[in-house]
């Protein structure tokens, strides 16, 4: 059975003597557009949760940080760093690749399973306590740089 | 993609794929690009095989044959570390670049 981290927190609270977090559930059937042509014809774009930064670039706080980067699909791996509160970030530190595909999509587009990707890929550092600050501030940046990219579909990894 | 299957569950977005690997590695382990490239593409079948909004895709990979790590992830201590309101940098270095980037950002205008 997979980890119930919804219960998990809500122990972690209670030990803290926090009040219960409130979890977003939408319960309304979410929105469906299919993909209007194969997935090897399309732009897809990438957007990441795990807190990964470029090194020139300024580094996520871990207190509601809502900022958003912009990494260059063609950056170098090795420029690549992540930076998060509430995961172990060993393993992202060794190989992005674990919480940020790049190499792994870099090489579906050279063998011809994706059609190209985004000229940026999107960050941010996931542990937001506030869904409304996600909602109002975060949430509306992502959709207007995916939207100036003029993705096809887009590819979302938290961490 | 999730690894956190109650919270997406919740979340209810309209196409997820679920990895049942420890947090903190979404699309793989590390230096595994054939395991990664695998995930990937089980993944992203998602956009042509699911046909009903807020369908799960369950992909089949294991991290172990063991259930050590569920056991920890459920009921291990608090790892989290503390929440500054800093940058936080990965190596020290990476300051000074940052620092130096955006000095050389607002003089270039």
């Amino acid at each position: 059975m997979p980890v119930e981290y919804i219960e998990r927190i809500r122990e972690k609270y209670e030990t803290l003597g926090y009040g219960a977090y409130q979890w977003v559930f939408n319960a309304d059937t979410p929105p469906w557009h299919p993909l209007s042509k194969p997935l090897s014809e399309c732009r897809l774009g990438l957007v990441a949760s795990g807190g990964i930064y470029v090194s020139r670039q300024v580094a996520f706080h871990y207190r509601d940080d809502t900022s958003l980067l912009a990494i260059p699909m063609d950056v170098p791996t090795s420029e690549l760093r992540a930076t998060h509160f509430a995961y172990d970030l060993t393993d992202a530190r060794q190989d992005p690749n674990v919480v940020f595909p790049i190499d792994t999509l870099r090489g579906l587009v050279g063998e011809g399973v994706i059609g190209s990707l985004a000229a940026n890929a999107y960050t941010f550092m996931g542990g937001i306590y506030s869904s409304r600050r996600v909602q109002e501030e975060l949430a509306p940046r992502v959709t207007e740089c995916l939207s100036a990219e003029e993705v096809d579909a887009v590819l979302f990894v938290p961490a | 993609m999730t690894s956190a299957l109650d919270i997406t569950q919740a979340v209810n977005p309209p196409r997820a794929a679920f990895l049942d690997y420890p947090l903190g590695h979404t699309t793989g382990k590390p230096h595994q690009p054939v395991l990664q490239r695998d995930i990937l593409l089980a993944a992203l079948a998602g956009f042509s095989s699911l046909i009903a909004p807020g369908t799960v895709n369950m992909l089949p990979f294991k991290w172990s044959d063991d259930r050590a790590w569920q056991e920890t992830a459920q009921r291990g201590p608090d790892d989290r570390r503390p929440r500054y309101a800093t940058p936080q940098y990965q190596h020290e270095e990476d300051r000074g670049r940052a620092e130096a980037h955006a000095s050389t950002a607002q003089s270039g205008g």
